[in-house]
């Protein structure tokens, strides 16, 4: 049974606003192939699970509707490892100064 | 969202949305009266400066690159290497110099009555609206084009997302496609809120103060004018607002000098493509097609028109920028963000064929971290199957390869004919109007537009068949 996420809740919802046959006429063929997708924050209006249609309120009280994805999702950009190719680079400008 | 019935709503959206006339700026046929409409519905530098001041924007700190220098000289003939000063606009409150950009944008949204300010951007100009609305007491809401259709997002643009929402802005993160400009009106019409676009009057007028600055701060301290700056160029306001400032400062004769990542071969609204780049922005994706028809974006008349003002264009790698973004932390003790260093690059290789004596000015920096760092960027193109190696940046190929410099000698700029997009510009021009012949108050527009003369504007045309009206 899929977990429910309390009623207040920071949450995130996908909405497909264009499907493939509706994308405008000058994108590319391979962007034509796939539907536009807004993903977006709010507070959860009802208790809800993952894959419902749901309604939040935004951060600035605005009301949007679609599929629960997430709950309150993690950043998951960061730096990774260092770049071997870059890490001499300082030594060498350094010598010629 | 009913994509097409706002498409044909889009002029009743955006009249508005802006509170602005364009029509009064028209002229006979294609052209418009640039210079009236920068100055009815924008500022003049003094208010702007006051406007600024009020939210923390400007008098950004102007240093020279001392080491940096040293090493250009090492490589240049006897004689030359011009000396490279950095003006360093990270330190704007949200980090960049679009603050400049969005702050009049916001004042004026204020002014006029507006509850809030939305801008459609996946740029550092999204965290820049939301911190001004902030100060100014307005909500805002910022659509970035984000991820492709796998859900991979660019770091780069995740990262300027997780900073708008640290500015309590709603953000409506979407897949590829130009379609973000429906997005644009869907949420325009929904809430009444301003358009801070990118390319209104306002948002060219507050990037006067930056040209401005240089000018005035470099007179007091070295007693003479910049003899080029350079300047990252995209959507071209950048360039625009500058040059315009300068001029404003009296600093006429100062070389404007554009400068992109080269990306060519690969198209900015493809799925696939999207996330074979490792730039977001300040690259020939949006470069030239900005350059050579201004009129692409969401106002009626863009008042971002860099060929008013550009003197030179120049292209630089993605591996040469990663190369001096490392040089600008590791020589001068600054770790900053990519986008200024598209043109500190081209600056390095350029102050190479200036005098000593001369001044070359990157009139950018902005802020770094997770996502919007050389680390994360070549990681992230890693994973995309995007070689990355050490050689000789002639060989990268955009989308393919990044090519990190084996040596600083191999950072070379690379002229575009800046003719070539003039002409393009005449030619574009030409095809959208469907032209056959022009007036002379047209041919005086154009010359205007492309910073050329009678003769070069006539026979562009003649080329492309179109006659000019005798008037009587």
């Amino acid at each position: 049974m899929n977990k429910i996420i309390k009623k207040g809740a920071w949450v995130q919802i996908e909405l497909n606003l264009l499907n493939p046959g509706e994308r405008d006429l000058h994108v590319p063929e391979d962007t034509k192939k796939v539907p536009l997708i807004l993903k977006t924050k709010g507070f959860l209006k009802e208790d809800a699970a993952i894959g419902d249609e749901v309604k939040i309120k935004t951060i600035i009280d605005r009301e949007m509707e679609g599929e629960l994805i997430a709950e309150n999702p993690s950043y998951k950009h960061g730096f990774g490892r260092p770049v071997e190719e870059l890490i001499k680079v300082g030594k060498k400008l350094r010598k010629m100064i | 969202m009913n994509y097409k019935d706002l498409l044909k709503r889009k002029n009743e959206i955006m009249k508005k949305a802006l509170k602005i006339n364009y029509d009064e700026f028209e002229e006979e046929g294609i052209s418009f009266n640039y210079d009236m409409m920068m100055g009815k519905a924008s500022y003049n530098i003094e208010e702007i400066r006051k406007i600024q001041n009020e939210t923390k924007v400007g008098n950004t700190p102007l240093f020279e690159l001392k080491n940096i220098t040293k090493v250009a000289r090492t490589l240049s003939a006897p004689g030359k290497g011009a000396r490279i000063f950095i003006k360093d606009e990270a330190t704007n409150p949200s980090g960049s110099f679009k603050d400049r950009r969005a702050s009049i944008a916001v004042y004026y949204a204020k002014k006029k009555g507006y509850k809030g300010v939305i801008a459609a951007t996946s740029g550092n100009y999204g965290a820049a609206v939301a911190s001004q609305a902030n100060m100014r007491g307005l909500k805002s809401i910022i659509a970035q084009e984000v991820f492709d259709s796998r859900g991979y997002g660019q770091p780069e643009i995740l990262e300027k997302g997780r900073k708008c929402e640290a500015y309590g802005a709603e953000v409506m993160q979407l897949s590829v496609g130009p379609e973000l400009f429906g997005v644009l009106l869907w949420v325009l019409d929904d809430t009444g809120f301003f358009n801070a676009s990118l390319y209104t009057p306002f948002a060219i007028a507050g990037i006067e103060t930056l040209g401005y600055e240089i000018a005035t701060e470099l007179k007091k301290r070295e007693g003479k004018n910049p003899d080029a700056v350079i300047i990252t160029n995209a959507g071209g306001g950048n360039l625009t607002g500058t040059a315009r400032g300068l001029i404003k400062a009296g600093s006429k004769d100062t070389k404007v000098i554009a400068s992109s990542v080269n990306l060519s071969g690969l198209h900015m609204a493809s799925d696939y493509d999207f996330n074979r780049k490792s730039f977001t922005t300040g690259h020939t994706g949006f470069g030239i097609p900005f350059t050579t028809w201004p009129d692409r974006t969401d106002v009626p008349r863009n008042a971002a028109r860099v060929l008013r003002y550009m003197d030179r264009y120049v292209t630089v790698t993605q591996g040469e920028v990663f190369y001096m973004t490392e040089a600008l932390a590791q020589l001068e003790g600054m770790e900053r963000g990519p986008a200024g260093n598209v043109s500190l690059s081209a600056a390095f290789s350029i102050a190479q064929e200036m005098e000593k004596d001369e001044i070359i000015i990157v009139q950018e920096t902005e802020y770094t971290g997770a996502g919007k760092h050389p680390i994360a960027q070549i990681n992230f193109a890693r994973e995309n199957g995007i070689k990355v190696k050490i050689g000789n940046p002639e060989d990268e190929i955009p989308g393919k390869n990044i090519i990190i410099p084996e040596s600083p000698e191999m950072i070379r700029a690379k002229n575009l004919d800046i003719n070539k997009l003039r002409e393009s510009y005449i030619r574009n021009t030409v095809k959208r109007n469907e032209l056959k012949n022009v007036s002379k108050i047209e041919v005086k527009f154009l010359i205007e537009e492309t910073k050329t003369n009678i003769n070069f504007v006539i026979s562009t045309l003649e080329d492309l068949g179109v006659k000019v009206k005798e008037t009587t």
